[in-house]
């Protein structure tokens, strides 16, 4: 005859704690994203707009990011330019995002939850997201698709990507200018294209300035783990590099410098606060610009598939800002001159001839690298240690 | 490559400090038969804890204490799940890792954005000044002291002291610990928030100490390492703390191959750790008996005092 005892009944009391503490854990992450939908487009405000916007609701817009928003660098980017739409839009859009998406089948899932949960317009910020987006676009006629810094498109998918390699060379005129070593280091995070483009102008802004220096390169293969790219820039360092750059998503970088009473820049975000002393710059990522514009498209309906931008200086969507009082007065004109020069158009970066560091020219004299060339870019420049990992291929 | 030798050293052990407190604290949860996956979460919890504590105080010691306490508090709430209520413990321990993912970033939104002040360096006077033991042994953070120094004491606890003794008697025959008249439950819920409180106190040193801010998920995978040593140092304190400077020494090193620009692919050094710990794991187990002897045979096992 069964019976409860006391034993099988407190281990099921157990068992039910277990099962709370996994709950309250699964909600804390809940709390995040909903609080942030709610607060602009509360229901009162909402509903006095409501009749002359003709019964029709908000447009709602959805972000998926790969990192935390607090990272302070990429998402926290990424993050800053929502709100910026908000605030630029008000009650016409409604904005939402998941943080954390793991680059890979996840993402689909995710996106396809965006979509049922009514969102019109749906953004997805990380290279990986590029395939999960493809498949749910497929499916999903009626939503349209933008997918940051990937190259795939369809009818209601396009991608937008920003020129942050700029933001690299600026850097590398200031880091050019500061080295006593003449080595400056930069923590890599995935060796894409992308990414040895960014170390790429880094050394050549460098050069510009300071024809002897060369650059030590260090990959941590992922693109946030702060106790690595602290390992990472502190290994750089203790390589004779005085002025260190990074393109993972952290502080950490900036703050090991700061440490070791090195130099190093903010990348994507402004991290001037993390570490003052060591901070020279900070390359920003101004992705408003290219959000309101997507956003207005939608609104109009004049929004449409297929194509890919590909923002810089130019458009606002890359800057160099917080530039440190350490950086002498003739330096910092150097840099106000790029960024003029890249605004106007009458600057370009990458101008042949151009060299590999195995000697070989890849870019003739006089020709302008076109963006095709820019976007399968697998070799160092000349002045840059080392050889590119056979990585992913774009 | 000669200069930066000792610099390389430095970095291992440092990077190796933040490894052995957490292993060791769960070297001490498992020779009490208690084995306690939630690592992850409680280091993240104790990061926050810890620098939390330092941005109001400015003070890493009590940064450090604030991590034991988290560590421990989360510990408790574990120890009381499975010691007393008798849940399983993987599960337990599974749910406690997840549970420290999610709240220490909820607890820890308003501390992303914040900073510490400049970090002191430390020095031993006189030591310091040698040429290359210096900058290689005797410029580090007083932590780096303090694990060894807990090594050693842990291992002539366990081997040396009644104390000790009864510990592993309680992870080895918790029956028969019962039957000589030991506290089962209360013994192994000491091992289990003193396990916590060192997982805390490495936690705080990652977050104030090692990469002094706080972001979400900043452990990034640093407990389930912990966690692993133990068992390829066959829950020998000593072999622990060889473990942590091993696999910290290994993650340096690949790092600084690529900084001289060695011509091996990146993303075969990044494996190199996780390598050389298998290989280690692979040549112990080559005698099976070994590990048997190591092992306390009741870790994993609850306990039901009749």
């Amino acid at each position: 005859m069964p019976r409860f005892s006391k034993r099988s009944f407190v281990q099921l009391a157990g068992w039910s704690a277990v099962a709370a503490l996994a709950a309250v854990a699964g909600c804390s992450k809940k709390e995040e994203t909903t609080t942030t939908t709610a607060a602009p487009a509360s229901a009162p405000m909402a509903a006095a707009s409501a009749a002359p916007a003709a019964a029709k609701g908000p447009l709602k817009v959805a972000f998926a990011y790969v990192g935390p928003v607090g990272d302070g660098g990429w998402t926290f980017a990424h993050d800053n330019a929502r709100k910026a739409v908000e605030k630029h839009f008000g009650d016409k859009v409604q904005t939402s995002f998941v943080e954390k998406v793991p680059e890979a089948a996840d993402a689909e899932r995710v996106f396809r939850d965006m979509a049922g949960q009514g969102n019109k317009l749906i953004f997805g910020t990380t290279f990986g997201y590029m395939e999960p987006m493809l498949k749910t676009a497929a499916d999903l006629k009626d939503v349209k698709f933008e997918h940051a810094t990937g190259y795939k498109q369809a009818e209601n998918m396009r991608t937008y990507d920003s020129r942050t390699y700029e933001g690299a060379y600026m850097a590398g005129v200031i880091a050019g200018g500061m080295t006593k070593t003449n080595t400056l280091g930069v923590v890599g995070s995935i060796p894409i294209p992308e990414v040895i483009r960014n170390i790429n102008s880094f050394t050549m802004g460098a050069q510009s300035v300071n024809p002897n220096v060369k650059t030590k390169v260090v990959w941590v293969n992922e693109w946030f783990n702060p106790p690595k790219e602290t390992e990472a820039a502190q290994s750089l360092i203790n390589g004779g590099a005085d002025v260190l750059m990074q393109n993972t998503d952290s502080s950490a970088v900036l703050q090991t410098a700061g440490k070791a009473g090195k130099y190093a820049f903010g990348w994507d975000s402004d991290m001037t606060a993390y570490a003052p002393n060591a901070h020279l710059a900070s390359s920003i990522i101004n992705w408003a610009p290219y959000y309101i514009n997507a956003v207005q498209d939608a609104l109009d309906g004049t929004w449409k598939g297929g194509g890919g931008v590909w923002w810089g200086v130019k458009e606002g969507a890359i800057d160099i800002v917080s530039i440190s009082d350490k950086v002498p007065a003739d330096l910092k004109t150097k840099v106000e001159g790029v960024k003029a020069g890249l605004k106007a158009g009458t600057f370009v970066i990458w101008k042949g001839p151009i060299v590999s560091n195995e000697g070989k020219e890849v870019l003739a004299a006089g020709t302008n690298a076109d963006d095709k060339f820019m976007g399968g870019i697998n070799f160092y420049v000349k002045g840059v240690e080392g050889k590119v990992p056979g990585g992913e291929k774009k | 490559m000669m200069d930066s030798l000792p610099l390389l050293v430095a970095a291992t052990l440092n990077s190796g400090t933040v490894l052995a407190f957490a292993a060791l604290g769960l070297l001490i949860n498992e020779r009490a038969g208690i084995v306690n996956l939630g690592a992850e979460g409680m280091m993240l919890v104790a990061a926050v804890a810890g620098f939390a504590t330092v941005v109001h105080t400015g003070n890493d010691w009590l940064g450090l204490g604030a991590g034991a306490l988290a560590g421990a508090a989360m510990a408790a709430a574990f120890g009381v799940l499975v010691i007393w209520l008798n849940t399983n413990q993987y599960a337990s321990g599974l749910a406690l890792s997840l549970f420290g993912v999610g709240f220490s970033a909820f607890i820890g939104i308003r501390y992303t954005q914040e900073k510490l002040g400049e970090r002191p360096n430390f020095q031993i006077p006189g030591l310091a000044d040698i040429p290359v033991l210096g900058p290689a042994l005797f410029r580090q953070h007083p932590m780096v002291y303090v694990a060894i120094a807990l090594t050693v004491a842990i291992a002539w606890f366990l081997y040396r002291s009644r104390s000790g003794l009864v510990l592993r008697a309680v992870g080895e025959s918790p029956e028969s610990a019962h039957a000589l008249g030991y506290p089962v439950r209360r013994i192994r819920f000491a091992a289990v928030l003193v396990g916590g409180a060192l997982c805390g106190i490495s936690g705080a040193y990652v977050s104030s100490v090692y990469t002094p801010l706080w972001v979400e998920g900043m452990i990034a995978g640093k407990g389930w390492i912990a966690l692993a040593l133990t068992t390829f140092a066959t829950w020998r304190p000593a072999r622990v703390l060889l473990g942590a400077y091993l696999f910290g020494g290994v993650t340096m090193l690949q790092f600084h191959l690529q900084g001289e620009g060695v011509q091996v692919p990146s993303q075969f050094l990044t494996m190199l750790p996780y390598l050389a710990t298998i290989v280690v794991l692979v040549l112990i187990s080559r005698n099976a008996s070994f590990i048997r002897i190591n092992m306390p045979a009741s870790i994993g096992k609850p306990f039901f005092p009749g």
